[in-house]
């Protein structure tokens, strides 16, 4: 089997003294959507932001294609062909939505700005009708399209999405959902998916991980955990709309 | 919407509330003059007088009753006229001037004016006033775009980058003494010194960044105002390099490019075949600094529709997100400071040449603030809200000068009103640096305060 293209090795991670991340193991193999799923607090957050060198992992290595990160600061991680959707979206709220967008190409070198945007148009037809709305006016969801454009404008190999279901409708969950689906199916994108929302999370993923208490306590592929009765009953009931 | 079978009429709405809100309007006015009238007891009712055999203290009772008063009824204004009574202030202020937004609307029209006005400007108030006459409006126009340049430095970092710094008046003040010293020492001319300075109050914010490159907000103001204040502590105690408290003086003034202005053969009057007169210099100084704080304006909205400039308003908004954008923030924002350092130590540089003379005194936090309330009372970002504020406030300040005492008072309070009935300041609208297909720009009003 070919090289993973991102490898967590043994990665543990501090906030001051306490302990966020206790040896995590993990890996994401290009073409795949890897969905992570965990209680509040179980550190899956840290473990992205770990991976985008901030916080630095204390000990333990992340390997992008063969290349140690876990020592690069967060800019130069995100000129490697990784973007991320952060949580709570973090879009710029004065900024255009146009604007916006620039932003998130600003790592490239702008020769395919047209073509970029048009495709983020096409993915999400109403960021063309908002383009020079300011990003604070737009909805939850839209914030939450923007946010996966954005990130999406730097033409990246590895998508990291964190909670992009946080505080939206179910109907607007599905369709960025689908969205993510279909970017992973027409341009292999790969995607690492950091979610509470675990029954959409798993069934969209080829694999999954759970988290628990900064560990890795259960793998296998999405639907397969989503079978297992001790998913379901941590995470799942009640949840599955 | 599904409820508006049940919900009564509008007016009924309004009218149910009216009568508790003029009651807590009244009842919050009462205390207030209650609390005025404790405080007055003391500090305005009681005066100490000198008597025979020492000193007597002397009751005022109607201080009191007047401070009570008065408090009573402007809190009972700002209850009935205030930003949450539902009244429109603002369309009562139209009439005497128009309103921020609309004033940004006709920017396109507004700006071309303004330009062509203070290129004409000197020579209209020479035709009307005459050499000697003119000479004091010249030298307050002077004054006025001083401040507008040293604005729309610091709008850079303060408006663009979002970076809050209180110790703006300390690169004014790298510059002026830069000039300063190389002029007296090694003779060069203000226009080889100009870029120097420049480039070495530019070093100097660099300087002031690198520490203070994880702060933000409160704390990151907090250190530049400190750095603002231990430049002007060096200035003044490191005395045989910059003369201390007696300041340099006999700094060089500036010539036509190489002609001085000076009477007699080869001087600027001589050479253009005019009578000499000293208002030839106040002129060339007036389009000296016309053209430094264009300079400024130009390079700060090009910067704008850059790469960087975005990178600076991205990083006001939310410093995390550009980092995951993959955004260098560190040298972000030490160009924010270097470039707003070097606007500042350019006006700086003008300073030092104009007066001739600079001591610490000109350097003081007082200065810092005045610039940073012209930012902010313009409207961050908004390059013509800083030369509204500007001329209001440099304006009106000599303008006032007859009345020294209340100078201040009437500083604050037109500050505090600014912000009460105009929050983001007076122009609050911000251009959207790029265009796809139509020009629209979304009113800063239409986003709540904290949501933008």
């Amino acid at each position: 089997m070919s090289a993973p293209l991102l490898a967590v090795d043994g990665v543990e991670t501090f906030y001051g003294k306490i302990q966020a991340l206790r040896g995590v193991e993990m890996e994401v193999r290009e073409g795949e959507i890897v969905s992570l799923i965990g209680a509040n607090g179980a550190g899956k957050s840290t473990l992205m932001m770990t991976i985008c060198g901030a916080p630095q992992a204390r000990n333990g290595r992340i390997i992008l294609e063969g290349r140690d990160i876990s020592r690069m600061p967060t800019h130069q991680i995100m000129r490697l062909g990784v973007a991320q959707s952060p949580e709570g979206r973090r879009i710029f709220p004065r900024m255009t939505v146009l604007e916006n967008l620039m932003m998130g190409a600003a790592v490239t070198d702008g020769a395919h700005f047209e073509d970029d945007l048009a495709r983020m148009f096409t993915l999400f037809p109403v960021l063309e009708r908002r383009q020079g709305q300011r990003g604070g006016t737009l909805s939850g969801g839209e914030q939450q399209m923007l946010a996966i454009s954005r990130a999406l404008m730097s033409r990246p190999r590895l998508l990291l999405l964190d909670e992009p279901s946080l505080g939206l409708a179910p109907l607007v969950v599905r369709q960025i959902f689908k969205v993510i689906k279909e970017l992973n199916e027409s341009q292999g994108l790969t995607v690492f998916l950091v979610e509470q929302n675990a029954f959409h999370a798993l069934r969209l993923a080829h694999r999954g991980y759970v988290m628990v208490n900064g560990v890795i306590t259960m793998t296998g592929a999405g639907k397969e955990l989503l079978a297992r009765e001790e998913v379901r009953a941590a995470y799942l009931e009640g949840g599955a709309h | 919407m599904a409820d508006t079978t049940t919900a009564p009429a509008p007016s009924a709405v309004e009218a149910a509330p009216a009568p508790s809100h003029t009651s807590i309007v009244i009842r919050e006015a009462v205390i207030a003059a209650v609390i005025a009238a404790a405080l007055a007891s003391i500090l305005l009712g009681a005066r100490t007088d000198i008597a025979p055999g020492g000193l007597s203290l002397e009751y005022r009772p109607w201080n009191i009753v007047i401070a009570a008063v008065v408090v009573f009824f402007g809190k009972l204004a700002l209850g009935f006229l205030g930003p949450r009574s539902g009244v429109d202030l603002g369309g009562a202020f139209s009439g005497l001037a128009p309103s921020g937004d609309a004033l940004s609307h006709a920017g396109t029209y507004v700006q071309p004016a303004l330009l062509v006005l203070a290129v004409v400007g000197p020579f209209l108030l020479l035709s009307t006033y005459g050499g000697s006459g003119a000479r004091q409006y010249i030298e307050l126009a002077i004054l006025i775009l001083t401040y507008i340049m040293l604005g729309w430095g610091l709008n850079i970092v303060v408006g663009l980058a979002g970076l809050l710094d209180l110790g703006y008046v300390a690169f004014y003040a790298v510059g002026a003494y830069s000039y300063a010293l190389m002029a007296l020492h090694f003779g060069l001319s203000f226009w080889v010194c100009l870029p120097l300075a420049g480039l070495i109050a530019a070093l100097w914010g660099v300087m002031l960044g690198f520490p203070v490159l994880r702060l933000r907000g409160d704390y990151l103001a907090i250190v530049t105002l400190a750095f603002g204040e231990i430049i002007r502590v060096v200035l003044l105690n490191w005395y045989e390099f910059t003369g201390g408290p007696d300041g340099l003086s006999r700094i060089p003034r500036p010539s036509f490019f190489g002609i001085e202005f000076s009477r007699g053969d080869g001087g600027f009057a001589d050479v253009f075949g005019l009578a000499y007169s000293p208002i030839h210099r106040i002129i060339f100084l007036y389009f000296l600094i016309l053209s430094l704080a264009l300079l400024t304006y130009f390079i700060s909205i090009r910067l704008r529709r850059l790469p960087i400039g975005r990178a600076w308003e991205a990083l006001r908004e939310d410093e995390i997100a550009c980092r995951a954008l993959g955004i260098n923030t560190t040298t972000t924002k030490l160009t924010a400071f270097a470039l707003g350092a070097m606007f500042g130590g350019f006006a700086g540089s003008f300073f030092a040449t104009k007066q001739g003379f600079i001591s610490p005194e000109s350097f003081t936090f007082i200065e810092s603030a005045v610039i940073l309330a012209i930012v902010v009372l313009g409207g961050l970002g908004s390059q013509l809200g800083v030369v509204i504020a500007a001329t209001l406030f440099i304006g009106g300040f000599e303008f006032f000068r007859e009345f020294e005492q209340y100078r201040m008072l009437v500083f604050g309070l037109s500050m505090v009103f600014i912000m009460v009935w105009k929050p983001r300041g007076l122009i609050s609208r911000r251009e959207p640096s790029v265009f796809l297909k139509k020009r629209k720009a979304i009113s800063g009003d239409l986003v709540g305060e904290g949501a933008g």
